[in-house]
């Protein structure tokens, strides 16, 4: 039984319209060095490609802190200003100030954002800056060979949680978004994931609401992404979406926390 | 064996070389189109998506999921519908 | 513009925003604070930013933000905060971001901080040291001016005294010559074009062209601060040093009694002189490998345990023995004025360190 395989190596023969290109436009060509299944270029995708159908190029820049993620400040085709671990909230808010029309975003992983900089964010959030903090959260400190955050959930597997994590050794995962989400400063809070199609474009949708709101002035958003580490999870590839699914998800719920447009009862 | 009639929308092109075997678009794809290569590797010696049969929706899903951006996805002007061969 | 009275937070305040300062970001800690509170009061009528950071490290973060954009930043802080931001200070030198950083230490002691470098990796930051409040005035804006001219953080060490004695002051604004065009800032309008920008500490593009990697970052970063060291001319105030056989090596407020008892002891007939760095980076070696040819022995007064004598030394390279005759300053707090400073106690510690260095080298 053999299967018949269609062409792919080159566009169509029949009239056709290309809808979606290999690279977003505003990400370099160059293919980066992440490993199999890395949920964070998914959710870097989604980012660039909401920045370019709001048209924020032209008005964009970025904050990038320190991790996997860190090579996304040359890709970008938008002007960067790299920060040290954990401090790209406070840079963020020092760039706003000074142009306040331009479209700010920091983008930091959960070892960054929770660990080193989690004062950076809770004051950020609480002052109400005009910019959106994305977190892409994986559990993991990935870029030092996959060691336990403060977002690592209760049995996950890592280089110093061997084991799985335990409460009574190692404490509590920090839900930060949920954290946030209380803070008068924060206009909107969502937690998307991207380990299948539906999350995908829920992440979508959030860059979008967040993006928007940023500049209609709402004041401070924040996006969180749960990302596939199946390197710093200890799994292979294709057991990461549903171990996303399952640990990850259960922990932190996916949903808008807050919105603008839904004050709390 | 029966032919059902098939509605393609669209199709992909897809970069082989830059695949590096992580199977999220298999899952990510609701008409079900693609399948992993078994046996045929890449250049860096993963296996990678090819489309096996027609109704593709153009729906985008498996270029927006994939983290290596192997996907360049097209929307025919006029729907193509075929038989759809079984096997 | 008139002098006023004024107490030097406020006059240091004032040259910040006369030389185009518009952000601004600091903690709270004496004797720093009342340079925050001013520029909180100043900066909104010029359409500035000043921001109540959380903590230091959110200060220095801020301003760095702020001076990526383009604008003239500031922070500030005193020697225990200013260690909280070392490994910022550092890395903005290799990220290459104009930044004025104010320490109104507690006495001396952060002299070793300023000059070696609190932080990690190779790197030099400019240290500007006024005696008083005019000199201040002048010494802040030139900061800003070497900030923008080498694209680096330049601190200014100040003092508790400094911060709040009150003196005549006029601060008008101070010309320093052409500086570059900031073409590397970030302004969002480069998005989608393919020359968006980059400010970072671990290069100078986005590499599309440039292949050279962190490590070519590295060696374009060090023949920056080469060209730096060579394009900055340290500045020094003497007195005396023509005749003199015994000098006094001090710098900041401590430089201020020095060279006031040097000319009381010089009325007396003493041959004694006295050398005050202004810039302690990059530090007048040559003035003062000079002055040790002529003197017979040299003396440092400084409120530490002896820091700035390490560089003293080093210029003299042998010439002449150098001894310490400072303190331990008593101003740990910062909270008030302390005996450090007094004109009859340093009279009678220079003569005697004369008495018995002239006596030894006879």
């Amino acid at each position: 039984m053999s299967i018949t395989i269609l062409p792919t190596n080159g566009p169509p023969t029949v009239p056709a319209q290309l809808v979606e290109d290999f690279t977003p436009s505003l990400l370099n060509d160059e293919m980066h060095h992440l490993c199999p299944g890395c949920g964070h270029p998914v959710a870097m995708r989604a980012a660039a490609e909401m920045m370019g159908e709001l048209e924020l190029a032209t008005r964009a820049i970025g904050v990038v802190g320190i991790g996997c993620y860190t090579g996304f400040a040359s890709s970008l085709d938008v002007d960067v200003v790299q920060a040290l671990h954990g401090r790209a909230p406070s840079l963020a808010t020092g760039v706003k100030r000074m142009r306040p029309d331009s479209f700010v975003f920091s983008l930091q992983g959960d070892g960054d954002m929770v660990n080193e900089g989690l004062q950076e964010i809770i004051h950020t959030a609480a002052r109400g800056e005009a910019v959106t903090a994305i977190l892409l959260n994986n559990g993991v400190f990935g870029e030092t060979g996959g060691h336990m955050t403060a977002t690592t959930v209760l049995g996950q597997r890592t280089k110093n949680t061997l084991d799985g994590r335990d409460a009574a050794l190692h404490g509590y995962p920090v839900p930060i978004a949920n954290l946030i989400a209380q803070l008068d400063g924060a206009a909107f809070v969502g937690r998307s994931a991207v380990n299948n199609a539906g999350n995908v474009a829920r992440t979508r949708r959030m860059f979008r609401r967040a993006f928007e709101l940023q500049m209609a002035g709402a004041g401070f958003t924040f996006v969180e992404v749960l990302t596939m580490c199946p390197t710093g999870w200890f799994i292979e590839t294709s057991e990461a979406p549903d171990y996303l699914g399952d640990k990850m998800a259960g922990t932190y719920e996916l949903g808008v926390l807050k919105d603008p447009a839904h004050p709390a009862a | 064996m029966t032919a059902k009639a098939v509605v393609s929308r669209g199709t992909v092109v897809i970069d082989v070389e830059r695949c590096k075997g992580c199977d999220l678009c298999i899952d990510a794809c609701r008409p079900g189109v693609l399948a992993m290569t078994e046996i045929d590797r890449n250049m860096r010696g993963f296996r990678f998506p090819q489309l096996v049969t027609e109704g593709c929706t153009a729906c985008r899903a498996c270029a927006q999921i994939c983290p290596d951006y192997v996907f360049q996805v097209w929307k025919y002007d006029e729907p193509i519908v075929t038989e759809r061969r079984s096997g | 513009m008139p002098a006023r009275f004024m107490e030097g937070s406020e006059a240091i305040a004032e040259a910040m925003v006369t030389a185009g300062c518009r952000f601004f970001a600091g903690y709270p800690m004496t004797p720093f604070t009342e340079v925050l509170e001013h520029m909180a009061r100043l900066l909104p009528g010029v359409g500035g930013t000043c921001i109540n950071a959380e903590s230091e490290l959110e200060a220095i973060g801020m301003a760095w933000g702020a001076a990526s954009t383009g604008a003239r930043a500031a922070t500030g802080s005193v020697g225990q905060g200013l260690s909280l931001m070392q490994e910022s200070i550092s890395e903005l030198c290799r990220a290459q971001v104009p930044l004025v950083v104010v320490n109104m230490s507690r006495g001396q002691t952060d002299y070793y901080q300023s000059t070696r470098g609190g932080g990690h990796g190779d790197y030099r930051t400019p240290v500007l040291a006024p005696v008083d409040l005019p000199e201040a005035v002048e010494l802040v804006q030139y900061a800003f001016h070497l900030a923008d001219q080498w694209r680096n953080p330049v601190l200014f060490y100040g003092d508790y005294y400094l911060a709040h004695v009150q003196e005549s002051a006029d601060v008008h604004p101070y010309e320093f010559g052409p500086l570059p065009a900031k073409d590397w800032i970030v302004d969002g309008l480069n998005g989608g074009t393919g020359n968006a920008k980059l400010v970072s500490p671990l290069s100078s593009t986005k590499h599309h062209e440039d292949r050279s990697g962190y490590g070519g970052h590295l060696k374009f970063v060090a023949e920056r601060m080469a060209t730096m060291t060579e394009g900055i001319e340290p500045m020094v105030e003497t007195g005396f040093v023509d005749d003199a056989d015994f000098v006094v090596v001090s710098f900041g407020t401590a430089a201020r009694y020095v060279r006031y008892v040097v000319g009381l002891l010089r009325e007396e007939g003493l041959p004694i002189g006295f050398v005050r760095p202004i810039t302690l980076w990059p530090f007048p070696s040559d003035e003062i490998a000079r002055v040790a040819e002529r003197a017979r022995a040299l003396a440092v007064y400084e409120l530490n345990n002896g820091q700035m004598i390490d560089d003293v030394r080093l210029a003299v390279y042998g010439r002449a023995p150098v001894e310490f005759i400072g303190d331990l300053t008593l101003d740990m707090s910062g909270f008030g004025i302390s005996p450090d400073y007094d004109v009859e106690r340093l009279l009678v510690r220079i003569r005697n360190a004369f008495t018995a260095q002239m006596s030894e080298v006879s």
